[in-house]
């Protein structure tokens, strides 16, 4: 009954391919699914973004547009890349370093009236420090509107 | 002047580790003991100049030396004494030269306590040590000098970025460097052995502690790192899986599977070729982790744009270490031999198991770490991969890798059969499920991740606990003497594998029943959590040496009890005008309660986070003992035999030691 020891050998070798192949299996789908795409406001006006699935976007918290509920926490603000903007409702703590004027990115999902609903205000680390999808999409604003503005000179 | 010397200093450095790094490797090809026999002198002096240099750069750090431009971005004379010399690892260069400061240390401790180690082995081993250096040196001296001037020099410094500015700034990188450049030990023994062709029994016995004891400080710099972000981010986490914290975790996680690998082969002659292999992905890692989080690169993949040399020089430096030690490896792999025959079901392919699923959860790691900076560098696009991914990942890769460690040490070395085992473990078994039942039904909280979790814990709770009983209650000697009779690395083993169980116990039980709100209080308002009624007793003004703080209290009170003060604060620092939360915690064994400072609202309001923390500081409790039980295997008897002996005898003694040591 006892099995010869190569094919031990196989079997293991087996066993063993077959639950990399699971654990691979199970990675890249995990991968897949909590992948977050981000959106410059640009492309939200352009109505390039997903529906039902959450996303980040990016730009700076265009100067006088945070307001703030009764409770304190409810807070709204328009998020900017210079050239579109997204507003954003979000409840909750802000952190630290934001403020009017500089860079945020947001991540959660976009209503049927065009409001982005924050779960999650990301804004870090040091006064000058812009996020890099911040400071991504403030560029490709730009260079949009350079190219728009150039064949009418 | 003092700069220019430390300057200087690194030179010569440069020239010694250039000499390290290859007389003695091509003495030991050539069997030429004089060139060979240069390596102890010049790791010694390696050592000194390095320190030299590094003491110049404290140096120009304390008194304020404003026209060195490292100092002056990283400094301000303003910031105390403590954190203008952690200031020093503060930035790129300086880090940098902390690790090549760490690395020379660990080089000259190779070579004081490796007597036993044949010449050549040893040659071998400091020369590529040499080689790093020699990487590391000419990296700083090229593109990335501590030392350069600023001309004119400037008024004041820009200040070390306020997030640093705390004790954990001065322990948490100088431990985790430790851990990162104490595995270029274990690769240095895996060249060497390829180079060699030499990979025994008594290969495996010297480079273990040294593995072990870069893996204990790994561990405890890591524990530090996120105790760190625990206090000081003010969200309540311990743990945010982002790409800083990723990258000590990856050579965590393979330094992890290659110390259990390193048992096999010391005690099996097994996995040979796994271990060196897992030597040099986990000092790979290390690299690549410096790298990715002192480069800037994750702030933005074009940080380069700015420097491009050093972005050059960091993909050559890795491309030649890793690239070049793994076309060794296939050339040479070969050579080190096969190991011992073992069965499906016995401890060596349990360990092999568990193995595979660390590396494959560091590889997890590694895309998602990886991927997004891919991506973003070819330009097709910005993604992010947050903590679902990896909770998505982590729990049924670990889990199982979790279960085996229960069954390993309990199964016999070669064959085991699996009607014992289970005859073995059914108590266990038993006692696990039924606690992951019943217990969260009494906390009043069941979710199958908190029954898996609690399965878990309890499971490596009661395996160990029989593991012990039948160790200990074969024998008719009194308490002490069974407790001695085992070997220290045994109860290294049994307490490490408890503080696995004591973090998922920890990690379990936060994530489970963890609690928070977010509100708006007026000085006199109460707030209600887990039963606590914190009440806001408002905010003073405070002056620090460098900020300026409102310092806030709230009074934590349960049925009318006071329980506890916390005292959260948000501070400003002055020179960089950057905000800082600092949390008020009350630590405990059975929960924290925790509070931050959101923003002043109107009104002499604030917005205020509390959180109620379950067994929290379990997470980090579980930690510290894995490192305890790293320490106690390193005092085993085994590793300090002191005399030296000829390399046969030490073989055949190993052999017969290691048959006596562990069934």
């Amino acid at each position: 009954m006892a099995l010869k020891a190569r094919h031990k050998r196989f079997v293991l070798i087996g066993i063993g391919l077959a639950l990399i192949g699971l654990a691979a299996m199970l990675i890249l789908n995990a991968f897949q699914s909590n992948m977050v795409f981000f959106y410059t406001p640009t492309q939200v006006a352009k109505g390039e973004v997903p529906k039902n699935t959450g996303f980040r976007i990016g730009g700076l918290v265009e100067v006088g547009s945070l307001k703030r509920g009764d409770d304190g926490l409810t807070i709204n603000f328009v998020v900017t890349d210079t050239s579109k903007t997204v507003p954003v409702i979000y409840k909750g703590v802000l952190p630290d370093l934001f403020k009017e004027g500089k860079g945020v990115v947001a991540q959660g999902k976009i209503g049927a009236d065009g409001l982005f609903v924050a779960s999650e205000v990301l804004a870090k680390h040091d006064e000058n420090y812009m996020p890099p999808e911040a400071a991504a999409a403030l560029k490709s604003a730009q260079e949009q509107s350079k190219t728009l503005v150039m064949p009418t000179k | 002047m003092i700069p220019e010397i430390g300057h200087f200093s690194l030179i010569l450095a440069l020239l010694v580790s250039l000499v390290l790094g290859s007389f003695p490797i091509i003495g030991a090809a050539r069997g030429n003991t004089v060139w060979m026999g240069l390596a102890k002198p010049l790791a010694g002096v390696q050592f000194v100049l390095i320190a030299f240099a590094f003491l110049c750069l404290v140096y120009a750090f304390a008194f304020m030396d404003y026209s060195v431009l490292y100092v002056a971005n990283n400094s301000n004379s303003k910031l105390p004494l403590q954190f203008r010399i952690a200031a020093v690892w503060g930035g790129h260069e300086g880090s940098l030269l902390l690790w090549a400061l760490i690395l020379s240390i660990w080089t000259v401790a190779v070579s004081l306590f490796s007597k036993r180690i044949p010449d050549d082995m040893r040659a071998r081993i400091l020369g590529v040590m040499g080689l790093i250096s020699v990487g590391f040196l000419l990296f700083m001296l090229m593109v990335s000098n501590p030392f350069e001037r600023l001309i004119p020099a400037a008024l004041d410094g820009r200040d070390l970025n306020p997030l640093l500015q705390d004790p954990g700034m001065i322990f948490h990188p100088p431990m985790l460097y430790m851990g990162y450049v104490g595995f270029s030990v274990a690769f240095a023994f895996s060249i060497a052995a390829l180079l060699g062709g030499q990979l025994d029994a008594a290969w495996a016995r010297w480079s273990r502690p040294w593995t072990i004891l870069a893996w204990i400080f790994l561990t405890v710099g890591i524990m530090a790192g996120s105790n760190w972000a625990y206090y000081e981010l003010g969200w309540g986490g311990w743990w945010f899986w982002d790409a800083v914290e990723n990258a000590s975790f990856m050579p965590w996680l393979v330094g992890t599977a290659l110390i259990h690998s390193l048992a096999v082969t010391e005690k099996r002659g097994s996995f040979k070729a796994w271990t060196v292999l897992l030597a040099i992905c986990a000092f790979s890692l290390s690299l690549l982790g410096t790298f990715l989080v002192r480069s800037g690169v994750l702030t933005s993949v074009h940080a380069f744009a700015t420097d491009p040399r050093r972005g050059i020089f960091i993909l050559a430096f890795l491309v030649v270490v890793i690239g070049g030690s793994l076309l060794l490896f296939a050339w040479r792999a070969s050579t080190v031999g096969r190991g011992g025959k073992f069965d499906v079901v016995s401890r060596e392919s349990f360990l092999l198991a568990n193995n595979v699923l660390l590396a494959v959860a560091a590889l997890s790691v590694l895309l998602g770490t990886l991927y997004p900076l891919f991506l973003d560098a070819l330009n097709l696009g910005k993604i992010s991969v947050g903590p679902p991914y990896f909770d998505a990942v982590f729990a049924p890769l670990m889990a199982p890798a979790i279960f085996l460690m229960g069954v390993g040490p309990i199964a016999r070395w070669k064959e085991a059969a699996l009607p014992e085992l289970a005859k073995r473990l059914r108590w266990a078994f038993g006692i696990s499920i039924a606690t992951a039942v019943i217990l969260p039904l009494m906390l009043g909280n069941f979710t199958p991740m908190i029954g898996l979790g609690l399965f878990l814990a309890f499971w490596v709770f009661a395996t160990t606990a029989e593991l012990v009983y039948q160790r200990l209650g074969k024998s008719d000697l009194p308490l002490m003497g069974r407790i001695k009779a085992n070997s220290r690395s045994w109860w290294g083993m049994v307490i490490a594998h408890l503080g696995i169980a004591v973090f998922v116990l920890g990690v379990t039980i936060v994530k489970g029943f963890e609690s928070e709100i977010a509100v708006k209080m007026l000085p006199g308002d109460v707030a209600h959590l887990a039963g606590y009624d914190f009440t806001f007793d408002g905010v003073v003004d405070r002056k620090g040496p460098n900020y300026e703080a409102s310092h806030g209290q709230i009074h934590v009170t349960k049925n009318g009890v006071l329980r506890t003060i916390l005292e959260p604060e948000k501070r400003l620092y002055t020179v960089t005008n950057m905000p800082m939360t600092e949390a008020g915690i009350s630590p405990h064994l059975i929960h924290d309660l925790y509070a931050s400072l959101g923003e002043p609202l109107d009104g002499g309001a604030w917005s205020v986070r509390i959180y109620h923390k379950p067994m929290v500081e379990w997470v980090w409790f579980g930690c510290l003992m894995m490192a305890f039980g790293g320490f106690l295997a390193l005092a085993d008897k085994r590793y300090r035999l002191k005399k030296r002996a000829p390399s046969k005898e030490i073989t055949s003694k190993a052999v017969k030691s290691s048959k006596k040591a562990k069934a």
